[in-house]
């Protein structure tokens, strides 16, 4: 492992020489802003280059006086101190060039900001809701709603299985849009402050409780977008990516027709009835998904911050109180409402899965119809 | 009250021995010394807990910490850094230097100066405290924002919340000392516009303490208010606001990093000219450059809220007034730089430190102004590229200047000459290290990885490493220069009045070591 870690920064160092040498953008050293797919995204890019250059431009000019003086004027090539030590030309010189480099700054950034808040004409409106760790997408004009949470592997994390390409990137339900379409997102928030960023769109947007912020982009190639959530959110603040997937038109019809269809599906699964061994085996799955980054897998909880399943007073105590948090949380704490992002089938599940893992062996069992009754 | 009393012999005493010496010194010099060496100690434990993120950031994937001690150690370092090591790093240069530079015989409220020494090891260790508490220490980065550090923080929040407090006392306090010593203790002769340059920079510096301390306060006494007594400010559910927070926040916390940079200001405004040995170039624009740093810090804040959603004419106001800083503060670099053109230089330690500062700077305030540009800040901000410029601006600026001011003041203070040698090893391996931890994280930013984070995804692997082998050696060389700080006082070459060939100002008209009284008969200034 150590000489792994020893052999990887050899090669790193080597990379750094080579990209300094080269200067040529290296697949593993990335160094600068994506230009992304949009307008928007260009547009931000060509400012970032502009104001990039002129700062550059900038700093080369002051560096290269500063350093031919460090080696010209010193004392042990014989250099006498001039007397100067003011000049009012000189400084209103100075203070009026860098005054004109900012307005020729202004100006672009101006026009580029305008542009990046106009999101009137949209159309369509997907309302995406921060959750701690996961993103919720309401489509507001196809009455379609579904969670997006990280699938990456635990082992993968802790170091158990190898990373693949996309290590903290994959997600079980990406966002899906239209390309050639104005979407606007209405952004908010269900519990801390997130902030919703797929950098190929050229910006981000804070997901504030209590508030909606929009933001738009019109994409015109289809394609997978990865992004992540940029501001501190608790815990697992580094495992809720972004997966955006834009479709053609027809695609995204399709795609439509699909989530409209499962929506039924589940529906009529709803009024099943489940075996013992169904339901803890469903329940495990959305158990590590939805409660694990509190809870913890084994069910411990974390003092003084997520209580713990095991042996805990609701998970072995009354039946329709568990069912009640599961389905309201509760209220002023982390505990998150969750009839509303999980199924009935996954609900009853993972509360029956609850009540007989970590040596809870309750012998309860609930049904999808309990949880329905219940909502 | 009716007594006279009198003291004969007072001004025999010389410093009283013992543990009792240091906590009931009134003096200005033991009280600097004490705030220097609580900043070092502060600089080390929070340089530990940025070991802890550098090693847990060496690699992909969770190998060191779990996330939430992640987070912990992000806020902590943070909150220790700003609040415990450089605050107090530049106040107890302030007590040092600023009765020595104005020809004034102490601080004019001395108690008061023991007094808000002894409240921070008091706030310092109720901070770290909060560590060993169940549920862990804050966990919401050091800036705290609502409603992640009300209803969802752990209950030593209220710990946190009170040793801000504390720390908010300490400043207020040594702020207006501060300004109370500049407007009357000066010597006959000594008019403001004679004032050192690092007399002029605290002195405004103080003013934007005392401005912003309390709205600090204000902020986390809300935060207490919501998280105990049922209060919503920041509860949207009650009917509050999560972004006034931030407009709490942000009132006070972008005077706050001036208050870093403007001391910072000064000390390289006198090492320079020392070691040019020429006189400061543009003494009086420096001086109205720095007031205007200051004032437009108070309306520029909310460059940091550009992705809260703010109304676009809002977004403009705030984009235009933010370059505009760019101004003044071009305007002390280029009058560094004409005060080094045809100077005659020699390259001392703490000119060395000088130099980078102005280099370095530079690359940070040049960041700083990228990410005042409104639309490009909405793919910069929450990046690594904000990490690398705030670090290059308090690293390599606020520290650096502090390093460079105990290479140069430290003879004065101990009477011993710093070892050029060791200062230069301290130097060429802090400068390269620190680069290389911080310049890659320029990078990973724009390609698009966020701050605060225990893991990534692979794109920034070898970066991250990168950065983390630049971090572990800049660790390193502080350890070094615990070496340095103690092989100086113990001994070494005695230094002389003036110690710097080209040294100019009242602190280097008296002995070296500084006598424990010094300036009891004011100096004439002409």
């Amino acid at each position: 492992m150590f000489a792994k870690t020893l052999k990887g920064a050899w090669y790193s160092l080597w990379g750094a020489v080579l990209l300094l040498g080269a200067g040529n953008s290296y697949a593993d050293y990335p160094i600068n802003l994506t230009r992304g797919v949009t307008d928007i995204s260009n547009k931000v890019f060509d400012l970032h280059m502009l104001i990039f250059w002129i700062c550059v431009g900038a700093c080369v000019l002051v560096f290269a006086v500063l350093i031919y003086s460090i080696f010209t004027h010193r004392k042990s090539k014989g250099a006498v101190a001039a007397e100067f030590h003011e000049s009012t030309t000189v400084e209103i010189i100075w203070t009026t060039i860098p005054f004109l480099v900012l307005v020729a700054m202004a100006v672009p950034a101006t026009t580029t900001l305008l542009a990046l808040e106009d999101t009137r004409d949209s159309d369509m409106s997907i309302q995406v809701t921060g959750y701690q760790w996961k993103w919720k997408y309401d489509y507001l004009d196809d009455d379609i709603s579904f969670f997006s949470v990280l699938t990456t592997p635990r082992e993968q994390i802790e170091g158990d299985a190898p990373k693949d390409d996309t290590y903290l990137m994959d997600v079980d339900n990406p966002i899906v849009v239209p390309i050639n379409k104005k979407i606007r997102f209405l952004i908010t928030s269900n519990d801390v402050i997130h902030s919703w960023w797929v950098p190929a769109l050229g910006w981000k947007q804070d997901a504030v409780p209590g508030f909606i912020n929009d933001a738009w982009t019109e994409l015109t190639e289809p394609g997978t977008y990865r992004g992540k959530c940029a501001e501190l959110c608790g815990k697992d603040h580094g495992f809720m990516p972004i997966v955006l997937v834009a479709k053609t038109q027809e695609d995204y019809d399709a795609w439509v027709e699909e989530q409209k269809g499962a929506a039924a599906a589940a529906a009529d699964a709803a009024t099943a009835t489940l075996t013992m061994d169904e339901l803890m085996a469903k329940g495990e799955t959305a158990y590590n998904s939805h409660c694990a980054a509190c809870h913890q897998a084994n069910g411990a909880g974390i003092p003084g911050v997520f209580p713990a399943i095991a042996g805990s007073a609701v998970a072995i105590g009354d039946v329709a109180k568990h069912i009640d948090i599961g389905i309201n949380g509760v209220p002023g704490t982390a505990m998150q409402a969750f009839g509303e992002q999980l199924s009935a089938v996954d609900l009853a599940a993972v509360i029956t899965y609850q009540r007989n893992a970590f040596g809870n062996d309750t012998g309860d069992m609930v049904q999808p119809a309990d949880i329905v009754a219940a909502k | 009250m009716s007594t006279a009393t009198t003291h004969d012999d007072h001004h025999d005493h010389g410093a009283p021995s013992g543990l009792m010496r240091w906590v009931t010194t009134t003096n200005h010099k033991d009280i600097g010394t004490l705030y220097l060496w609580f900043a070092f100690i502060m600089l080390l434990i929070g340089g530990a807990m940025a070991m802890v993120i550098r090693a847990e950031l060496f690699q992909p994937g969770l190998q060191v910490v779990d996330p939430n001690f992640f987070n912990t150690m992000t806020t902590m370092h943070g909150l220790i850094m700003v609040f415990g090591a450089i605050m107090p790093g530049m106040v107890g240069l302030a007590n040092w230097q600023i009765p020595l530079m104005i020809g004034a015989p102490d601080m004019a409220l001395p108690r008061m100066n023991n007094w808000s020494f002894w409240i921070l090891p008091f706030a310092g260790t109720m901070l770290l405290s909060t560590l060993f508490m169940e549920g862990g220490g804050p966990a919401f980065g050091w800036t705290f924002y609502a409603p992640l550090s009300t209803t969802f923080a752990p209950a030593s929040t209220d710990f946190f919340i009170f040793a801000i407090h504390m720390l908010g006392f300490s400043s207020i306090m040594g702020a207006i000392n501060i300004i109370a010593t500049v407007l009357n203790m000066r010597a006959p002769g000594m008019t403001l516009m004679k004032m050192p340059l690092f007399v002029w920079t605290w002195f405004i510096t103080a003013f934007l303490l005392i401005a912003v301390m309390p709205v600090l306060a204000g902020a986390v006494t809300m935060m207490l208010t919501d998280r105990n007594f049922g209060t919503s400010f920041f509860d949207a559910a009650g009917g509050g606001d999560p972004v006034l927070f931030q407009h709490v926040f942000w009132f006070f916390g972008h005077p706050e990093v001036y208050i870093m940079i403007l001391p910072a200001f000064g000390v390289v405004s006198e090492i320079i000219p020392t070691f040019a040995r020429k006189k400061l170039f543009g003494y009086s624009s420096m001086v109205y450059a720095t007031a205007s740093i200051a004032f437009l810090s108070f309306i520029v804040y909310a460059h940091h809220m550009f992705t809260t959603g703010m109304p676009v004419a809002g977004e403009l106001y705030f984009m235009y007034a933010t370059i505009m800083i760019a101004v003044p503060t071009a305007v002390k670099v280029f009058n560094w730089t004409a005060t080094m053109w045809k100077g005659s230089m020699t390259f001392e330690t703490p000119m060395l430190w000088a130099i980078a500062f102005v280099f370095l700077f530079t690359i940070g305030g040049f960041t700083g102004l990228m990410m005042g540009i409104a639309p490009a800040d909405m793919q910069y901000h929450d990046t690594y590229f904000i990490v690398a410029h705030f670090h290059y601006v308090l690293v390599t600026g606020a520290l650096f200047s502090i390093i460079a001011a105990f290479y140069y003041w430290a003879p004065k203070w101990t009477g011993h000459m710093v070892d050029e040698r060791l200062g230069k090893i301290h130097f060429w391996w802090s400068v390269i290290s620190v680069n290389v931890l911080f310049f890659p994280q320029h990078f990973i930013g724009l390609a698009g990885m966020p701050r605060r984070i225990p893991d990534y995804s692979l794109q920034f692997a070898d970066w991250n490493m990168i950065s983390s082998l630049g971090g572990f050696a800049f660790g390193l060389a502080q350890v070094f220069f615990i070496y340095v700080i103690i092989k100086t006082i113990r001994g070494g070459k005695a230094a002389t009045a003036e110690v710097w060939e080209g040294s100019h100002g009242l602190e280097w008209t008296i002995p070296s070591p500084a006598p424990y009284h010094t300036f009891e008969t004011a100096p004439e200034v002409k």
